[in-house]
């Protein structure tokens, strides 16, 4: 029972060796900080909250916000 | 090494971000135009005048879905691989491909499906203009939530999976990921805003199109990030031997 499971996923030869955690903090600051910042304008900006006055961003990206599944409106 | 993943993230999410776009433009485009005439109707009706339009209808079908699901893509890439630069090494043996399509299908039943099932994707007209705040800051709470639940699940399936072996760890790790789910779901506020005479089969394709969207950016980037990332970490570990 033991080797079916293992020959039926693709594994590496040995464990690969990982990311050490204070190389990988910096860059998952810098990276969730981007992505919640490219979240905001795709899917709540000039709808609940609004930095950038007007309608213009909201209805530019109208189609995807309701499409992605934010609310909208 | 984790900078690299991270743009090698990004790009496969916008690049998986064009194909979902192709998808939404041909199954999401026409139940949005079905219930913006449904919204015109009622308020033409109502004797309201029309909405002026700000955008043009075809621009935000076309340039405005594209900018909005490649923005959507690019920050889910990098969510993705700063993940996967997390997991790598540290879940199990999996050899880089394998772990990004796992990663792929747990991100897309955390950010997407989960959330989904308690505020599924609605389209125009569906959704009182008074209630935006409310339903956003809820919508956003559910994804944390949901994160919590995933971390809480993965973490608890690690420790289950030494005691009661693989398959029986795993197994119960996802009945507890099920429960803690439905407990969360249960929290927060049911909203329920479809117009009464709203048509039902706009409001279910429209979903279909809007979950068929996200499976297609998953799936898709998973399937590119795979690659891209075993050849910088390929390259790496070459380096590594040659300097060593």
């Amino acid at each position: 029972m033991n080797y079916s499971f293992s020959h039926s996923i693709p594994v590496a030869p040995a464990r690969p060796d990982a990311i050490p955690l204070r190389a990988l903090v910096p860059w998952a600051v810098f990276g969730l900080i981007l992505s919640a910042l490219l979240l905001y304008f795709v899917g709540a900006e000039q709808g609940a909250v609004s930095l950038v006055s007007g309608h213009a961003v909201h209805e530019f990206v109208h189609d995807g916000r309701h499409l992605l599944g934010f609310p909208c409106h | 090494m984790a900078g690299r993943l991270l743009a090698r993230g990004m790009i496969a999410g916008v690049l998986a971000a064009c194909l979902a776009f192709v998808f939404a433009r041909v199954f999401g485009e026409p139940q949005v135009d079905l219930a913006i005439a449904f919204e015109a109707a009622r308020n033409a009706a109502a004797g309201m005048a029309p909405e002026p339009e700000i955008v043009s209808r075809s621009m935000q079908a076309s340039f405005g879905l594209l900018t909005a699901a490649v923005m959507y893509g690019a920050a889910y890439g990098g969510v993705f691989a700063i993940v996967f630069a997390l997991a790598y090494g540290r879940v199990g043996r999996l050899s880089a491909r394998a772990l990004a399509l796992l990663l792929a299908g747990a991100g897309f039943l955390t950010f997407v499906l989960i959330p989904d099932l308690k505020y599924p994707p609605n389209p125009p007209s569906v959704g009182l203009p008074a209630t935006i705040g409310l339903r956003t800051a809820t919508y956003f709470e559910m994804i944390v939530l949901s994160v919590c639940v995933m971390a809480v699940s993965v973490l608890a399936g690690q420790r289950l999976v030494q005691q009661l072996g693989r398959w029986n760890g795993i197994v119960c790790a996802a009945g507890l990921f099920v429960v803690l789910t439905a407990l969360v779901q249960c929290g927060l506020p049911d909203i329920s805003e479809v117009p009464e005479d709203f048509p039902a089969v706009v409001l279910w394709r429209f979903r279909e199109a809007a979950i068929g969207m996200q499976i297609v950016l998953w799936g898709a980037l998973g399937l590119i990030f795979g690659p891209l990332a075993e050849t910088a970490l390929a390259s790496s570990g070459s380096r590594r031997h040659r300097l060593g």
